[in-house]
């Protein structure tokens, strides 16, 4: 039978919805315990909130200074050692999970299935390769602990509220290694909705035209409550920062709605927004490939469409 | 101090793959290869650093076929001073290639290791976390920005909540990301000057290194298609349109 360990995600005391998609795919296995580890300065908070999560047999925490921030080279050993007794270790595809997992499965000496987007039986997994033009089935070492990350767009978040499973702290006791150390972290602060978790995100690319234009697509999606994304060419020129790309090299989303606005449709970006319900394309070029994938589309110059829209809604 | 950089060759990022009909893998004959996108920019960053006279000297590493002597020489026409290539008939899991990693540091004790932070073909994005776990060294993945100073290296790291900086004790593990910098084209007179660069030819089997590739993959299938959806001609009609789905 399978013990599932899921390490949680977490940023600024507040638990990432990363972690109960984890718990989804950990569910999928059927497996007999799942099991969240919360490693943290303080874990009291998140652990009360993990232990809502539906599905959970039992949190565990790791409370120690050195978890402040999540360095994977300090987290890593501690996660190896807890993940004794477990046949499969699940961590979110996010960057959080992206960094630790592969330090964890080469401490443990075993490979790694990256972006688990479903769960074929306790050790068979389909994944994406190639920016997802290709779906491999790939089949793990039912000898080795399983150490994958889960693919969030593909997993909805296990339910929250119902459950009560019992926290307990454990003592992980292994030496960490002080030649990684935490600077800063510079967050672009926004009242918005998170890009990741959002059911509607409305993306602006290269035909926004700059930084200031952009402001539109914020009023846009703020009028319709949704999360802003970009293209990396929208990223690159300097209109929005970083966290904001959607695609293969940045965020793979699956909101309920996706509008694209002034993004040819690149297919790096198009992996990023494969599972999205429905797919919105505003583009003036009726050529543009967005429209090859796009549910409704609509040609035409943005500048004209956006503020039509906002008063069409009014 | 010596660089060793990750130099991987893969299917070129803008050619569409197609599965085999079969599900036994995906067409890669007369398909276009090039270096690994990610790769050329750890490149470009280890020649940076060796311009700014922080390092002496790039070596970069692939591990594959024989013919991959023609992409190495590509690298070397980009600036490396030499090539390191590790012959298998077969493409490696991550925790191969990291363990063959590992070997060649060992033997070449370098200060730093950069690499592409995924190869897109396999996606994985675990080869250098895997290096640095066996290495018991630092690393920092995602980078956008490297700056080298005192024996210790600060990088900031893309992540999904911004831009997270994190120094380092060297040696350690870079990963790059796509805005670290912008790779040089290679020019004609350096291809002919690469000629005369040193390739090292290793035999896997002669490393010692025990095979860590664990995953079968067992079947290969294209992936869901989205089709081409309904043209609405006008803004209200949009609206109309997704109000009707409940989307708005
Ligand atoms: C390894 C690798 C990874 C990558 N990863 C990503 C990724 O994660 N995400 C990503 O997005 N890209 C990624 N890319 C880049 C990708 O290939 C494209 O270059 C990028 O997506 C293009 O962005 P864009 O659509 O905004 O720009 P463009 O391709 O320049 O398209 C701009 C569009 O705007 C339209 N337009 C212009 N003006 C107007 C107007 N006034 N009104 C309406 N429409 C207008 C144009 O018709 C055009 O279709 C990656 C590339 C590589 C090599
Ligand atoms: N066969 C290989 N040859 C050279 N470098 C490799 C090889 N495999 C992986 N790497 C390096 O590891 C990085 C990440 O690969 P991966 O973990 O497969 O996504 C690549 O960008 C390369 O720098």
């Amino acid at each position: 039978m399978s013990k599932i360990l899921v390490i949680a995600e977490h940023l600024d005391g507040k638990l990432n919805p990363s972690t109960a998609r984890a718990v989804s795919a950990a569910a999928a296995v059927k497996p007999e315990a799942i099991d969240v580890l919360v490693l943290a300065d303080s874990a009291d908070t998140l652990a009360a909130e993990a232990a809502k999560i539906e599905g959970v047999s039992r949190v565990l925490t790791a409370t120690r200074a050195e978890n402040a921030h999540a360095l994977a080279a300090v987290m890593a050993p501690q996660v190896a050692k807890a993940a004794a007794g477990y046949s499969h270790v699940f961590v979110p595809s996010t960057t959080f999970g992206k960094d630790l997992a592969p330090r964890v499965a080469a401490l443990l000496g075993v490979a790694q299935v990256s972006d688990v987007m479903a769960v074929e039986g306790s050790h068979t997994f389909k994944r994406p390769i190639y920016a997802g033009n290709a779906i491999v089935t790939v089949e793990a070492d039912p000898a080795q602990t399983v150490v994958a990350t889960i693919r969030t767009a593909s997993w909805s978040a296990a339910s929250n509220g119902a459950n009560s499973a019992p926290i307990e702290a454990s003592n992980i006791d292994v030496a960490l290694p002080s030649h990684t150390r935490f600077v800063e972290l510079k967050q672009g602060k926004s009242d918005r909705p998170d890009l990741q978790s959002a059911s509607k995100v409305v993306s602006g690319g290269r035909g926004v035209g700059s930084k200031e234009n952009f402001e539109i697509v914020y009023k846009f999606a703020d009028k319709i409550g949704a999360a802003v994304g970009a293209s990396r060419a929208a990223v690159d020129a300097g209109y929005v920062p970083n966290e904001m790309q959607v695609g293969q090299t940045g965020k793979i989303i699956a909101p309920e709605l996706y509008m694209a606005i002034g993004i040819s449709g690149a297919i790096q970006h198009l992996t990023g927004i494969k599972d999205a319900g429905t797919i919105v394309a505003i583009n003036k070029d009726a050529e543009a490939p967005i429209f090859e994938v796009a549910d409704i589309g609509l040609v035409g110059d943005l500048f004209k469409i956006i503020p039509e829209l906002e008063a069409a809604l009014a | 101090m010596k660089i060793l950089v990750g130099y991987k060759r893969v299917v070129d990022y803008n050619v569409r793959i197609q599965v085999k009909p079969d599900g036994s893998g995906v067409v890669t004959e007369g398909v276009k290869l090039s270096a690994n996108p990610f790769d050329d920019i750890a490149l470009e960053e280890a020649l940076r650093l060796r311009e700014k006279g922080v390092a002496e000297e790039v070596v970069i590493v692939g591990i594959g076929p024989a013919d991959l002597t023609a992409h190495l020489r590509n690298g070397l026409a980009m600036g490396a001073n030499r090539a390191i290539h590790v012959t298998t008939a077969e493409a490696v899991q991550p925790l191969t290639a990291a363990r063959v990693f590992l070997k060649l540091v060992e033997k070449e004790q370098p200060g730093l290791v950069i690499l592409g932070k995924q190869a897109i073909d396999d996606d994985a994005n675990q080869t250098g976390q895997m290096l640095a776990a066996l290495w018991d060294r630092p690393q920092a993945t995602f980078a956008s920005k490297v700056e080298i100073a005192d024996g210790k290296v600060t990088v900031t790291r893309e992540i999904d909540a911004g831009l997270e900086t994190i120094e380092a004790d060297l040696p350690a593990v870079i990963t790059t990301d796509l805005r670290l910098n912008e790779p040089r084209f290679i020019k004609l007179p350096d291809i002919m000057k690469a000629k005369s660069k040193p390739i090292d030819t290793i035999e896997f089997g002669s490393l010692g290194v025990e095979a860590g590739d664990h995953l079968k993959t067992t079947h290969y299938a294209a992936p869901p298609k989205r089709s081409r959806g309904v043209m609405v001609k006008d803004a209200a009609e949009l609206v109309a349109t997704l109000k009707q789905k409940g989307l708005l």
